[in-house]
């Protein structure tokens, strides 16, 4: 043994056997955090406040609260450490590659964090006079400019407040324009391979959704689509690059038949990000499309949101835009910023929808998504596109021969590359996979979506990731993949590093706990 | 370009990998007229960190910043002061840059954190269930008439006149497009809110009748008998509450009979944003949870019997259900229900009742000393942190007149109702534990001033 003059080894001794269990049950660094309701108390607090003042009288109107409420706290170090502890059992973009298809994990610039908590955006009250708020405005109208001429639309909604809201608002806006020319169509045809939230929003406004078939490509069945248009279709929604990572070489006739049959045309631009700086939606046709300010423009997940939605309109629609809106007016002791709402939407916007949200959307967002838009420019824009693409398409190649591409005889993918659970031994299935790649350190890859392709799985790398990084998650998914061929029972336990094994989502929906509910003292004493 | 890692020498390497000649060949499904040659023009270039953050700096620096001075809004949105850690933990990058939970077993972090959420939700509101939170409180409350008209298959929905008024901007505009009957009515500046004309309103055809608690001009209104009401016809009461906090000092909308909670929580850790992002609250009683809108985060256990947590219940969600969901809903507010859980974690009950106590004593406090001003006179019998002021003439100018003497003074209900003249003359004004006495004797002055 090699020992300091301490006495203190200085060298590990040959390794024994391994038990693995501790008196703790925690494993080194992977630390177990209980429930707050069970390590906190409702007369502890965390906070200190200033001693008040005399007492006053109540003007509660007789409704003081009397019952307990049930609120456990914690001091300021114990809160520090729960969540800590518990951000501990996350896997993050920050850590690793996270190939989630369609989601668009990619690095969040800490800049954008900086800015957008600056005092004189995060500490304003959104109904200060108008006249307080300039700069927030002028941040708005600028985001909304960039975003206009990014995709060659004609006007922007700037409120909606994640993806799916504004999808809500292009289609209300659509069934707007509709209406006023007297046209009460019922029907939104959506492709098969659409995110859930297409068919789920048209008929939030009140559509009947008929689905389009795929051909063999991976593409909208123009044909298909085509003897389906008629007098009561309103329009379609398609997703441009689709969900397969495929882009829609039709687009321009599929714009124009919609069209000639009365029509309009939403495209779910959650895969922009492929494009930026290269394509511009409104040479395509399309009259109305949401951007994901927390894909393309990364503001950040923050673990299922906040996101943003804003919405390019072409001329057609811009009328019927949503409340409120920014308007930027060149006067001569400089530019000055309107807030057109309620009061004054009849001076300028009278056609307008309406409101769809309180306030004016997610500032918070907004200032992070210009940040990362400035940052970039005009010039790394188009260089996010391209190595977006191009890191898609490298990962496509390096795996085809392991896992099938069902679209990779049709030519190069955009950001994403799809590949289906074809070859894989009897038993072994996608999520296997994905539970294995969990014990190589990454988070899978999106599965079992698109519906298309049976047992998809659709990596999207994204253009913040290295060659190296990607040679890595290459040969981590070659090597799970290979075993999932070899019939490798062992994937079966995946995945056995993580915080937790496999999780029973049966039990949890059949006998549903939704909130924490303290053990019967009745019980407990049995 | 600092946020993009490939060099010259990679990107031909993965070219020649892939087997193309130049990027331009991965973009050969774009049709022809479509394909853009080069850079948009007339946008600027990529910019520095400095140059960014220096541009940035000087658009916030054209605000007048809230906590610069005297400062007195509500109206659904309040200024609370939330302890440094919150801002800390939700920055930390396993929070901030995570996704949505679809797999459990590397993120139970951010389901455990959606589960305790859940439960403070319930208890906050007395409700059995709560969600993982919507966009904002405007939003839910429009899900929470659409998941009323789905559980009593009604299509008539009465509002209050107490209803903030954008809430019910955006519930009129989707109504329109669903076929939702809503009654609507402006508020007038009585003492009490009015709890009385939606009791005679409720009818057997009647889906649901949703109150603000306390109401946009702060008063505070027993529902029990409403509730009563509202039940006898068979209908649900939606309770919409746009400031959390007060539920530390007044009893809560589910201990007095509602079936339905929401309500914004931007006032627990999430701070003003001029608007958003926000969280939306969402809670019920059991029996309606499955047709509730959005993500629920449940209680299971791992392949070794190990306590985790899952998404759950997702059978009424748009990616399993599409066009059948209870809702189109994906992305909510994470981060921001994350906040709300942290800071509320901080104060715990004992502290919540603390803040709701000093926040109220403040604004019975600042309502006396204002109404004693000549030609102002205080609206409310009842309210919590917030009440309504009717003033000698308009609001509004006298709103824009204090502001340029560095006070901002309230809302004024011109602002949030124009054209009508009955509300004209009131102003809002919002006092929490932020507000210190000189505040308070700077908005006397100014009122005082604009007043003359």
């Amino acid at each position: 043994m090699t020992m300091n003059r301490e006495g203190r080894p200085t060298r590990p001794e040959t390794a024994g056997a391994v038990t693995g269990t501790t008196w703790t049950g925690n494993r080194a660094l992977m630390l177990d955090e209980p429930l707050l309701f069970e390590i906190g108390d409702t007369q502890t607090t965390g906070v200190d406040f200033d001693p008040a003042g005399p007492g006053r009288e109540s003007r509660l109107g007789g409704l003081e609260r009397r019952r307990p409420i049930g609120l456990a706290g914690l001091s300021e170090p114990e809160t520090v450490r729960h969540y800590t502890r518990l951000s501990r059992q996350n896997y993050a973009i920050d850590l690793g590659l996270f190939p989630l298809g369609s989601c668009t994990m990619k690095h969040n610039p800490r800049l954008c964090e900086k800015v957008a908590r600056l005092p004189g955006f995060a500490d304003l009250h959104p109904l200060q006079p108008v006249d307080t708020v300039q700069g927030a405005l002028a941040v708005i109208s600028d985001l909304g400019a960039w975003l206009v001429r990014l995709t060659g639309m004609h006007s922007v909604a700037m409120s909606p407040k994640a993806g799916a809201h504004g999808e809500l608002c292009g289609l209300l806006a659509i069934r707007s324009a509709l209406e006023a020319r007297g046209d009460m169509r019922e029907v939104i045809l959506v492709p098969e391979s659409a995110h859930g939230t297409n068919p789920a929003t048209a008929a939030f406004a009140g559509y009947r959704v008929e689905n389009i078939p795929a051909n063999a490509a991976g593409r909208v069945d123009l044909d298909a689509l085509k003897s389906r248009l008629g007098p009561d279709v309103a329009g379609v929604m398609i997703t441009n690059p689709n969900t397969c990572g495929l882009f829609e070489p039709d687009m321009i006739a599929i714009s124009a038949a919609v069209h000639a049959a009365g029509g309009l045309v939403y495209c779910d631009g959650a895969n922009f990000n492929a494009i930026v700086g290269r394509v511009r939606p409104g040479d395509l046709g399309i009259d109305a499309m949401h951007i994901n300010l927390h894909k393309t423009f990364s503001t950040p997940h923050g673990g299922g949101g906040p996101g943003a939605g804003p919405v390019v309109f072409s001329e057609a629609l811009t009328p019927f835009a949503p409340l409120p809106f920014v308007e930027r007016i060149q006067a001569d002791e400089g530019e000055r910023y309107v807030l057109v709402e309620e009061e004054n939407a009849d001076e300028h916007h009278s056609r307008s929808f309406g409101r769809m949200t309180a306030f004016h959307g997610q500032m918070g967002m907004f200032t992070r998504a210009l940040a990362y838009i400035l940052s970039h420019g005009a010039d790394g824009l188009r260089q996010v596109a391209e190595d977006a693409v191009l890191n898609a398409n490298y990962v496509l190649r390096s795996l085809e021969d392991v896992l099938e591409a069902p679209f990779g005889a049709s030519g190069p993918c955009m950001h994403e590359a799809l590949f289906s659970d074809k070859g894989f031994a009897e038993g072994l299935t996608t999520l296997d996979v994905a539970k294995g790649l969990i014990d190589e350190g990454y988070h899978p890859m999106t599965m079992y979506f698109p519906l298309v392709v049976h047992g998809a799985m659709l990596v999207e790398p994204t253009e913040t990731e290295s060659k190296a990084a990607l040679d890595q998650f290459i040969g981590a998914l070659r090597n799970v993949a290979e075993r999932a061929k070899a019939g490798d029972p062992s994937l079966k336990a995946a995945p056995i590093h993580a915080p937790r094994r496999r999780l029973d989502e049966t039990l949890a929906a059949r006998k549903p706990v939704l909130v924490y509910r303290e053990p019967d003292p009745a019980q407990a004493a049995e | 370009m600092r946020y993009l890692p490939l060099s010259e020498g990679d990107r031909a390497a993965m070219l020649a990998k892939i087997g193309a000649a130049t990027i331009d060949d991965l973009f050969v499904d774009v049709p022809a007229p479509a394909r853009l040659p080069a850079k948009i023009e007339g946008l600027a270039d990529h910019a520095s960190e400095l140059a960014v953050e220096r541009h940035l700096g000087s658009l916030a620096g054209r605000n007048m910043v809230a906590g610069q001075g005297p400062f007195f809004l509500g109206c659904g949105a309040y200024r609370h002061h939330i302890p440094a850690s919150v801002d800390h933990l939700i920055q930390r990058g396993e929070f901030l840059t995570s996704y949505t939970p679809y797999q459990p077993e590397i993120a139970q972090g951010t389901l455990q954190v959606l589960f305790e959420f859940q439960t403070q939700v319930a208890r906050l509101y007395d409700c059995d269930v709560a969600n993982a939170s919507m966009y904002d409180g405007s939003t839910a409350c429009w899900e929470a008439i659409a998941m009323a008209r789905r559980i009593t298959r009604r299509g008539k929905a009465i509002l209050s006149s107490g209803l903030h008024p954008h809430y019910v901007s955006v519930a009129r505009t989707m109504a329109r497009f669903t076929g939702d009957l809503l009654e609507t009515m402006l508020p007038e500046l009585t003492p009490e809110p009015d709890t009385m004309r939606l009791i005679e309103a409720v009818d057997g055809e009647t889906s649901a009748v949703v109150v603000q608690y306390p109401d946009i001009l702060g008063r505070i209104g027993d529902l029990s008998e409403l509730a009563a009401r509202v039940h006898a016809q068979g209908a649900l009461l939606i309770a919409v509450v746009t400031e959390p906090v007060a539920l530390g000092a007044i009893r809560s909308p589910g201990e007095m009979g509602a079936d339905i909670v929401v309500g914004e929580g931007q006032s627990i850790g999430v701070g003003l944003n001029f608007g958003g992002p926000y969280v939306g609250l969402f809670a019920c009683q059991e029996r309606f949870v499955r047709q509730m809108p959005g993500r629920l985060a449940g209680e299971t256990v791992d392949a070794e019997g190990k306590r985790g947590f899952v998404l759950t219940l997702s059978t009424r969600e748009q990616h399993i259900r599409r066009e059948k969901a209870t809702s189109n809903i994906c992305t909510n507010s994470g981060l921001c229900a994350l906040a709300f859980s942290i800071h509320m974690t901080l104060l715990g009950e004992k502290g919540l009742r603390a803040l709701a106590e000093m926040n109220h004593a403040g604004a019975v406090k600042a309502a006396l000393r204002l109404s004693s001003i000549p030609g102002v006179e205080l609206v409310n019998d009842s309210f919590f942190n917030e009440f309504t002021l009717n003033l000698a003439t308009e609001a509004r100018p006298v709103v824009r007149a204090m502001a340029e003497a560095g006070v901002l003074g309230g809302v004024s209900l011109g602002r949030l109702y124009p054209g009508a003249q009955t509300l004209a003359n009131g102003l809002v004004v919002a006092v929490t534990e932020t507000v210190t006495d000189e505040d308070v004797a700077a908005l006397e002055q100014a009122l005082t001033e604009a007043l003359k």
